[in-house]
This record gives structure tokens, C-alpha cells and sequence, in this order.
């Protein structure tokens, strides 16, 4: 029986940049638990011989060829953009470490 | 105690597509900030991936150049990580079922003997942007020109035991890559980034040290550096009793300093999972062997072409193409002047002396194959002494011209007409009468060494220029008839 703990919801929310108040996250780690508990039910389905599934599409992918189809829009992306500079984007500073 | 180094790695290779991995946005390099970086780059909402199909084919002929399996069946995966220059918030990469499987790479050492390296895989994946950190009134300015641009990751097994061996497969690998047109192998544009793996281990025993990563290496030098001082740095905790720490650094070529990036404890998380925007790629026989069929040159058969059609030695063979460029300029040159073997001495000899006195690559060479060719012309139908010949390249070394035009400009065409020299040699005898009467009593075998005194007289008086077999030929006609 898999058990999700608040801390670990904590580390997952960190890691997706989502925003659980530790109130919340007691709740939100029962209800993941309750989503594991089903996938651990499905397990018990035997799957001897079944190829894992990549897509529930059952095609493969197209590919296209290597010609520029795309032009320039940057200042259509840009006027909408927060801050541009330079014709760069300008974000909170990140530094490099 | 004796200490063995293990050191595996992870190549990225930028794939020289028009285009991206997932859009048809230009992968020009140079272009203004973001002029390349299309909704799909950008990760507009409703925008779905689709990939390219050249990438595909250039992954297919790496991997048929490293003698490994070509997966028929290739899956993309998202690695989830937040950075401003990933729009999307995660890379879209392959891991558990990526396009090329194991395979190996043989490479050469200095001692001559051979070393197989394993491949553990290489798989597509594609290229962040790029965040400038120069200030921006505190702000980083982000540039997406080069997100979405094509990658091949190559991972080794730990298969190298130095420095030298890693730096002779990174350079086997920029052969490989850059003979089948894969890749630019620009490295100091970024399109072949080294991680090195590397740990210690007492000589003999099994099981592996803790490794350190260092990334993001884009010279061989500083590869080779990097690889030198964290192998230092591991045995000096060792000695000391320290353990080493499982982590990821990074090596400033510049100030020659490494420093940790990152520990494992706050090591990434990345999440991986099969990308619900693309599907399954499926490649099948037919594909993979029209790849095959349009394959160029590898170096290795090069190699023995040139052994087989320009009459080269093994190892003239095998230094000339070491390296692409090298063993493009190489036939460039032979083209222009037919002299294999007088190519091969210059180009290996004078010109890599010269380039890497002026820390130029090959391709950046003042000289060009044709100016080269032009110069071996010269030497070979005896307009230039061999001496001169090295007057003449040093000229073109500054840009003075081909050879006819600093031949000309300089007046340094080699005296070979008999009576011009005859002159010369009548002078010499005429000023050195003691050595004359020595010569003449001298027995033949002490003969020849004296001969050399009277031709370093007369090559003075020319200048060099006088055709030392000429003169030869005339002193010792004179001196003994």
C-alpha cells in the first residue's frame, strides 16, 4: 500500500513551482495516496506478453521534412511579452551558479 | 597507493539540420535575438511538435558509424525542469527507448596501440536557448534563437583509464561527426559540449569510486585540463582520509580553476515521462538501409584511400586524417600540385607548426590548398630550393601572395643555369686555392665531406639560390676533371 506523505508533496510542489500551503498538503498527499492505491490495484492485472503502451494513439509519428517554414514574428511575441530589451526577453535575474 | 582512473562520457553533437527538432524555425547561427524562435519554440499554447525527419536520418548515420543498433521503434520523453531558457518547462529527450543502442568507437594512442570504447547509447534530444547574465537593470536577457535546435547526447561506458584517452575518443568522435556532415564541430560555437564523468579507484580493485561530473567543456584542451586536476583533486581527499562527494562541477579554462556546481542532495529531480505530444517513431529496414547508402567517407576508410591511392605511409595516413579539415586540405593540395608525399611532409611538417604557432585551426590557415600546391610546384620542378621553399611559405604565412608572386617580388628563383653558376664555382676555386690543392690530394672517401665547403661558398655567394644538385655536379666536374 503506497502512502504519500505531506513531505513529499512539499518536494513535488517545489519541483512543479506549484503552490500547496501546508495546510493544504495533508489533504492533497491523501488523495494522491487514494490515486496510487488504484494504480496498485491495476497492477495485479496480469500483462505477461503485452507490449507497454507509448500513446494510446495506435499509429506511429510523422515526421517532416527539413525545410524553414517558420518567419520572424518576434515582435508580435514580444509586444505581448512583460519586458524585452535589445530584442531579448528580460527575466528576473538568474544567476548562474 | 596506486590509484586507477575511470572516466566515461556524455557528448552533446549538434545535428547541422535547416531546422529544428520540433518546428521549421531556422537554426542559422548568427541571427538577431529570438528572430529564430517560433510559437512552438516559444511554447505558445496549442502548438504541437513535429519532428524533423533529417534529425532522425543524421542520428541513424551516427549510429551506423559507431557500429551500433538502430532502434526501430525510438520514444520521446519530457525531462521536467524550470529554467528561462526552457519555455516549456521541461526538454523534450528520449530515455528508455532512445534511437541509437550500444555500439563502440575504436580510438588510436600516442603509443600506436588501439583502444575499443563502448557506447552505451546516444539518443535525440533537443538544445536549450541561452541566458545572458550581462546586466540587464537586473534582469537576465534570454535569447530562444537556439532552443528546439537538434542534439544527438552520446554516453559512453567508463571505458578511459586518462586524460589521453578521453581526448583521442573526443577527437574520433569530432572526426566521425564532422566527416558525415552531422555536425559543424565548431566547438567554440557550442556544437560539441563535453561532460566528464570521473572517479579513482585503487589499482586493482572492482568495484567504482564516487564520481564528479564536470560539464559543459567545449575545447579539447580544457577537457584534458579539467579531467588532469579533478583526478589530482580526488586522490588528495583520498590520501587525506576525506571521501569524495558525488556531485557536478564545473571548469573555468580561463582561470584554470574547478569549483562544485551541485551536490546530490539537491540534485535534480527531473521526472520523466513518455511525451503525450508525439508518438512512437518507427523506422524500418528500407529506411535505415537508404541511410546506409548515402553514407560519406568515414575516416577510417579514408584513411585507406589514401594509403591505397596516394601511395601515403600508415602513420602519414593516420595523422592527415585525424582530423576532416586536415584531410580535406590535404586533397585540396594534392589536387593543385600532384605531389602526394611533398603534400603530406608540408601539411604535417610546416603548416601545423605554423598553425599551431599561431593557434589557428586548419580551416582558419592564411594558406590555402591552392597557394600551398602552388609552392610544392615550385619546389618540385626545382624553381625553389628546399631552403627557399621555407622563405617562400613564411612569406605567404603574412599574406604576401602565392609563390610565383613572392618568387617573383623577391627575386628568389634558384639559379640553375650552368653558366651563371659555372661563374660562381670558377670564383670560389679561384679565392680558395689551399682548399683546392686539399681537395685534389684528399683521398675519394674524405672527398665529399670537403665538397661541402665549397658548395656552402657558392650557396653564400648565391643567396641560396644556386640548385645545390647544379652545383654539385659542376664543382665536381671542375675539381676533379
Amino acid at each position: 500500500m503506497a502512502t504519500v506523505k505531506p513531505t513529499d508533496i512539499a518536494k513535488l510542489a517545489h519541483l512543479a513551482r506549484i503552490a500547496v500551503s501546508e495546510e493544504q498538503a495533508a489533504d492533497v498527499a491523501d488523495r494522491i495516496t487514494e490515486v496510487l492505491n488504484l494504480v496498485d490495484q491495476l497492477q495485479e492485472a496480469d500483462t505477461d506478453g503485452v507490449e507497454p503502451m507509448a500513446h494510446p494513439l495506435d499509429t506511429a509519428q510523422r515526421l517532416r521534412a527539413d525545410q524553414v517554414t517558420e518567419t520572424d514574428q518576434r515582435e508580435a511575441f514580444q509586444a505581448i511579452a512583460p519586458a524585452v530589451e535589445d530584442g531579448l526577453y528580460l527575466v528576473p535575474r538568474v544567476i548562474d551558479e | 597507493m596506486e590509484w586507477e582512473t575511470v572516466i566515461g562520457l556524455e557528448v552533446h553533437v549538434q545535428l547541422a539540420t535547416d531546422t529544428k527538432l520540433f518546428s521549421g524555425s531556422s537554426t542559422a547561427y548568427g541571427a538577431e535575438p529570438n528572430t529564430q524562435a517560433s510559437a512552438n519554440d516559444l511554447a505558445m499554447p496549442g502548438t504541437l511538435p513535429v519532428p524533423n525527419e533529417a534529425a532522425f536520418r543524421y542520428a541513424v548515420m551516427f549510429g551506423l558509424a559507431v557500429n551500433a543498433e538502430i532502434a526501430k521503434r525510438s520514444v520521446f520523453e519530457r525531462k521536467n525542469y524550470f529554467y528561462p531558457d526552457l519555455p516549456k518547462g521541461y526538454q523534450t529527450t528520449q530515455l528508455a527507448e532512445p534511437i541509437v543502442g550500444p555500439g563502440y568507437v575504436d580510438i588510436e594512442l600516442e603509443n600506436g596501440q588501439a583502444k575499443r570504447i563502448r557506447i552505451h547509447h546516444a539518443h535525440l534530444e533537443e538544445d536549450a536557448g541561452k541566458s545572458l547574465h550581462e546586466d540587464f537593470h537586473g534582469m537576465t536577457g534570454i535569447d530562444l534563437n537556439r532552443a528546439g535546435t537538434p542534439l544527438i547526447e552520446v554516453v559512453t561506458e567508463p571505458d578511459m583509464r586518462n586524460a589521453e584517452e578521453a581526448v583521442a575518443f573526443a577527437k574520433k568522435l569530432h572526426n566521425i561527426v564532422t566527416s558525415l556532415e552531422i555536425c559543424d564541430g565548431d566547438m567554440s560555437q557550442g556544437s560539441m559540449r563535453f561532460d566528464v564523468n570521473v572517479s579513482v579507484r585503487p589499482k586493482g580493485q572492482a568495484e567504482l569510486g564516487t564520481r564528479t561530473e564536470t560539464k559543459n567543456l567545449n575545447s579539447f584542451r580544457f577537457m584534458e585540463e579539467a579531467i588532469e586536476l579533478e583526478v589530482e583533486r580526488q586522490i588528495d581527499v583520498l590520501e587525506s582520509g576525506g571521501t569524495i562527494v558525488q556531485e557536478t562541477r564545473l571548469y573555468n579554462g580561463e582561470t584554470k580553476v574547478a569549483r562544485s556546481m551541485r551536490t546530490k542532495e539537491d540534485s535534480d529531480d527531473y521526472r520523466y515521462f513518455p511525451c503525450p505530444d508525439l508518438l512512437p517513431v518507427i523506422l524500418d529496414d528500407e529506411y535505415i538501409d537508404t541511410v546506409r547508402l548515402q553514407m560519406p567517407e568515414l575516416p577510417e576508410a579514408r584513411r585507406a584511400r589514401f594509403i591505397a591511392d596516394y601511395g601515403l605511409t600508415e602513420y602519414d595516413a593516420t595523422q592527415l586524417t585525424g582530423e576532416r579539415a586536415m584531410a580535406d586540405y590535404f586533397e585540396a593540395t594534392v589536387k593543385a600540385c600532384g605531389e602526394a608525399k611533398l603534400a603530406a611532409n608540408w601539411i604535417m611538417a610546416d603548416l601545423s607548426a605554423y598553425l599551431n604557432k599561431a593557434e589557428l585551426t586548419i580551416a582558419q590557415s592564411q594558406i590555402t590548398p591552392v597557394q600551398l600546391g602552388g609552392l610544392i610546384t615550385r619546389l618540385a620542378d626545382g624553381t625553389l630550393s628546399s631552403k627557399i621553399a621555407k622563405q617562400v611559405f613564411e612569406a605567404m604565412t603574412l599574406g604576401e601572395g602565392d609563390a610565383d608572386t613572392i618568387i617573383e617580388a623577391r627575386g628568389l628563383k634558384q639559379v640553375s643555369d650552368t653558366g651563371a653558376l659555372e661563374k660562381m664555382v670558377d670564383e670560389v676555386i679561384a679565392n680558395n686555392s689551399q682548399q683546392v690543392e686539399n681537395y685534389r690530394a684528399a683521398d675519394d672517401s674524405k672527398r665529399p665531406k670537403m665538397l661541402g665547403f665549397f658548395v656552402g661558398q657558392i650557396m653564400k655567394a648565391s643567396k641560396g639560390q644556386a640548385n645545390p644538385q647544379a652545383v654539385n655536379d659542376i664543382l665536381k666536374k671542375k675539381l676533379e676533371g
